[in-house]
C-alpha cells in the first residue's frame, strides 16, 4: 500500500456537538488531519442509510458520524438512531464487497475540542490501514456526492467550511 | 398489513445476473409501511448493487423508482417508462406487486428481491406478528379474536395440545424467541369475556377448501363492477 | 360394533373391558428398512404386555411406518396400538392408512397431534395439520359405528377399531386439562394413555378433576411412566422435553447412584414404586411404560411390580 494514500473521510456531523467540538479544535490550533469532509446535520437522528452508502459509493474511504454523548441528544435520541443505521450499514457492506470498519459512529460534547481531534486521527489511520475504496474513481468527489445524497437534511456550512481548510496551523 | 423480507443479497444478485440495466422497483404501500421495499429501501438496494457491480468490474447501470401501488395497474402507468428501457426489474413490492408488474409489462423480465411473509399486525415499532392466514373461513368469532390457524403451531380447532407451557407454544422461532400459545391466549380472553364455555365445544374440521387448498381464488363483487 | 358387543375385540379392549389392570407398552421403529428391529423387540415384549404402541415418526423423525411396523409386532405375538399424528397425513391418508391397517388386523389406534416439525429430521417439510387429534378420533368413531366417511359417504364394512388418546395432564392451561379429556370422551375415544408421568402428586391432582367429571367411568385411563436410566436422561427430560414435569427429588435421586447397571436398578426400582403409587389411584385402568430404546427393561418391571401374568383374552 502506497505510503502516500491520503483518504477522503466524509463526517456527518451533529451541529450540536461535534461541529462545535470541530471549531473548538481549531481554536485550540489542535493537530488533526486534513483528510476530513465535514457536512453539518441539525442532529445525528437525520442521517439516513443511503447518506452513507452514497458516499461511499462515490468512493469515499471512510464515513463517520459524529453525535452528541449518548444520553445528551437535542432531540433525545437521535444519535441513538444513528448508532443503529451505522450498526446497519456495517452488515451491508461486506455484501458489497468493502469492509465494515469503513463506516464507524462517535459521540462526543461540544466541548471536547481534543476529543474530536482525537477521533479524526484514529479513524484516519483505521482507514489508512484499509487503503483507498476500490470504488474510487477519478473526477468523481465523494463530498459533493454525500452532500448531495444528504441535501434534504443537511444544514449550510458556513464558507469556507474550517475543515476545508485542513489543520490549524 | 402484507409483510415482506428482503431477499438475501446474493439471492438477488443471482436474479439479476448477466444483466446490464436493472430497475430495483419499490412499492410505496404495504412493503413500504414494513420498512422492507418503499423507496428509500429501493433507493438502497440501489445503491448496494451498483457497487457490488464495480467492485465486480462489471459494467451494470441500476436506477432506482417506486410505484403508490404495484399491485394496481393504473400506478404502473406511471413507471412505464423506466421499466420500459430497463432489462430486469427487481421489484420489491409484496408477491402480489411482482405479479402484477410481470402481467402488465409482460414479456419483461420481473424478479423479486423480497420474499412476501405474512398478514402481520405491527406489535410495536419496526415489529410484526402474524395474525392472519387468509384461510377464507373465519373462525375467531369463537375464538375470542385469535386466530387459531396461523397462530396456533398446528392450526388446531381444538387447542391447547400437550406442548403448551405457562402459556407459551413448544415452538420457538427460528431466533429461538419464544411464542405464545394461541390457545392459552383463547383459554383467558374467553374467561374474561364469560365465555368459557366455548372451550367445550368441539369444532368441526375445517373447510380447507375455502383456502388456497381449493385452488386459486377469485373474488368477484358483481354489484360493484362497472356497468 | 362387533358381534361380540366388543368394538373392536382387540386383546387390549378385552383387558380393559374386564376390568383388569392392563399393560401397554411402547416400540419406536428403526430408521432404516430393517424390518428385525421390531420383530426382535416385539419378542422381549411378549406376554409381558397386554398391547404395545407402535409409533408414528416419533418427534417428527422418519422412522418405518407404524402400519407396517404394527403388521410385524403383531406377526411376533404383541397386539399393536397403532399411533397416527396429523402431522404428516391429511384427511384421506389418515382414512386410507386406517383402512389399510383394519385389513391387515390391526384393531388398536392411538389419535395423536403429532410434535411439531421443527423438532424433528425434517424441519423444512410442510406441517399438515388438516385435522386435530379431536376431529381425527371423530372420524374413526364414523367410520367404524357409522360406516361413514369424513365427507358422509357409506362404506360396505366398517374399520373394527378400539380408538385411544392421549392427553398430557402436565400441560397448562391446567384447569382445562380435564375439560379437553371431556372433549376427546365425546368425540369418541376409548382409551386414553398419559405423557410420562414423574410428578404424581400433579397427576393426583388432575386425576381428581378427572372424577370430578365423572370421565373415568367413560374412558379407560392408562398411566404412562418411564424408566430412567440415569440422571442424565432425567435432567435431559426435564430441561429439553416439551410438556414434560420431572420433579428434582427424581432428578436428584437418579444422581445418587453410579451411572450404569446400579443406575439402571435404580430407574427400575422408581418406575415399579411408580406403578405402585398410580395403580392405587382411582379411575386409573393400566400403566403404558414408554422405555424409549431399552425395551429390555420392560418384562423385569412388570414382573417386579406384581402385573404378572398377562391375562390370557379370548
Amino acid at each position: 500500500m502506497a505510503d502516500d494514500f491520503e483518504p477522503e473521510i466524509i463526517v456527518f456531523a451533529c451541529h450540536y456537538c461535534a461541529y462545535a467540538a470541530a471549531d473548538l479544535a481549531g481554536s485550540m490550533r489542535l493537530q488533526y488531519p486534513s483528510t476530513i469532509r465535514m457536512i453539518k446535520l441539525p442532529c445525528t437522528g437525520k442521517l439516513e442509510v443511503i447518506h452513507l452508502l452514497r458516499a461511499l459509493e462515490a468512493g469515499a474511504d471512510g464515513v463517520y458520524a459524529a453525535g452528541c454523548l449518548e444520553g445528551e441528544c437535542h432531540y433525545l435520541k437521535g444519535n441513538l438512531w444513528a448508532r443503529k443505521r451505522i450498526e446497519h450499514v456495517k452488515k451491508l457492506l461486506p455484501e458489497v464487497g468493502l469492509e465494515p470498519e469503513r463506516v464507524e459512529m462517535y459521540n462526543m460534547s461540544s466541548a471536547q475540542g481534543p476529543e474530536f481531534a482525537r477521533v479524526a486521527t484514529e479513524f484516519t489511520e483505521r482507514i489508512k490501514g484499509l487503503g483507498p475504496n476500490p470504488l474510487r474513481r477519478h473526477g468523481v468527489s465523494p463530498h459533493a456526492a454525500a452532500r448531495d445524497a444528504a441535501k434534504d437534511v443537511a444544514m449550510p456550512d458556513p464558507s469556507p467550511a474550517p475543515t476545508e481548510k485542513g489543520p490549524a496551523e | 398489513m402484507i409483510t415482506a423480507e428482503r431477499k438475501p443479497f446474493d439471492e438477488i444478485l443471482t436474479l439479476v445476473d448477466g444483466h446490464k440495466k436493472v430497475l430495483v422497483a419499490g412499492c410505496d404501500t404495504c412493503v413500504a409501511i414494513c420498512l422492507t421495499g418503499g423507496e428509500k429501501e429501493a433507493e438502497i438496494l440501489a445503491s448496494e448493487l451498483r457497487m457490488k457491480a464495480q467492485a465486480d468490474g462489471r459494467e451494470v447501470e441500476v436506477e432506482h423508482t417506486a410505484a403508490i401501488r404495484q399491485c394496481e395497474w393504473e400506478y404502473l402507468d406511471m413507471i412505464a417508462a423506466k421499466v420500459e428501457e430497463a432489462d430486469v426489474v427487481l421489484s420489491m413490492a409484496c408477491g402480489i406487486g411482482i405479479q402484477s408488474m410481470a402481467e402488465k409489462f409482460e414479456p419483461k423480465l420481473v424478479v423479486p428481491a423480497v420474499n412476501t411473509n405474512m398478514l402481520g399486525m405491527p406489535q410495536e415499532h419496526a415489529v410484526w406478528l402474524e395474525r392472519c392466514g387468509a384461510c377464507g373461513d373465519c373462525v375467531i368469532g369463537e375464538t375470542a379474536g385469535i386466530c387459531p390457524v396461523v397462530r396456533c403451531s398446528k392450526s388446531l380447532m381444538n387447542g391447547p395440545c400437550g406442548g403448551s407451557h405457562d402459556g407459551k407454544c413448544e415452538v420457538t422461532t427460528p431466533e429461538k424467541e419464544e411464542i405464545d400459545c394461541a390457545w392459552a391466549l383463547i383459554w383467558e380472553r374467553l374467561k374474561a369475556q364469560g365465555r368459557e364455555e366455548l372451550m367445550e365445544v368441539t369444532r368441526p374440521p375445517k373447510n380447507w377448501s375455502k383456502s388456497s387448498s381449493g385452488g386459486p381464488r377469485k373474488m368477484v363483487k358483481e354489484e360493484a363492477k362497472p356497468v | 360394533m362387533t358381534d361380540n358387543g366388543y368394538k373392536a375385540g382387540s386383546n387390549l379392549e378385552k383387558v380393559l373391558s374386564a376390568g383388569t389392570f392392563a399393560v401397554t407398552s411402547e416400540c419406536g421403529p428403526p430408521k432404516s428398512a430393517d424390518g428385525g428391529v421390531i420383530e426382535r423387540k416385539a419378542k422381549i415384549l411378549k406376554g409381558f404386555v397386554d398391547a404395545v404402541n407402535i409409533t408414528d415418526n416419533q418427534t417428527a423423525v422418519v422412522r418405518v411406518c407404524s402400519l407396517a411396523s404394527g403388521v410385524t409386532a403383531q406377526q411376533n405375538g404383541v397386539e399393536a396400538i397403532m399411533q397416527m399424528t396429523c402431522r404428516d397425513r391429511n384427511r384421506l391418508a389418515m382414512q386410507a392408512d386406517i383402512l389399510g391397517a383394519a385389513t391387515l388386523g390391526i384393531k388398536n389406534i392411538l389419535c395423536l397431534t403429532g410434535d411439531h416439525l421443527s423438532f424433528g429430521n425434517h424441519p423444512e417439510a410442510k406441517g399438515v395439520h388438516d385435522l386435530d387429534s379431536l376431529n381425527l378420533i371423530r372420524m374413526y368413531k364414523d367410520m367404524r359405528d357409522e360406516k361413514t366417511f369424513q365427507c358422509g359417504e357409506e362404506m360396505d364394512v366398517a374399520p373394527p377399531l378400539y380408538i385411544g388418546c392421549a392427553e398430557n395432564p402436565f400441560g397448562d392451561p391446567f384447569e382445562f386439562r380435564a375439560l379437553r379429556l371431556k372433549k376427546k370422551i365425546e368425540a369418541g375415544a376409548d382409551f386414553m394413555q398419559t405423557q410420562c408421568i414423574f410428578n404424581i402428586p400433579k397427576f393426583k391432582e388432575w386425576m381428581k378433576e378427572v372424577r370430578a367429571l365423572g370421565l373415568h367411568q367413560e374412558i379407560k385411563i392408562l398411566a404412562g411412566i418411564t424408566p430412567l436410566k440415569g440422571a442424565g436422561g432425567a435432567r435431559y427430560m426435564k430441561n429439553f422435553v416439551p410438556g414434560m414435569d420431572v420433579p428434582q427429588e427424581i432428578v436428584d435421586r437418579m444422581a445418587g447412584v453410579e451411572k450404569g447397571p446400579p443406575s439402571h436398578a435404580e430407574g427400575k426400582k422408581l418406575a415399579v414404586e411408580m406403578i405402585k403409587e398410580l395403580a392405587e389411584i382411582e379411575g386409573v385402568a393400566g400403566i403404558h411404560i414408554m422405555a424409549v430404546e431399552w425395551e429390555e427393561a420392560v418384562p423385569e418391571i412388570v414382573e417386579t411390580a406384581g402385573l404378572l401374568p398377562r391375562p390370557a383374552v379370548a
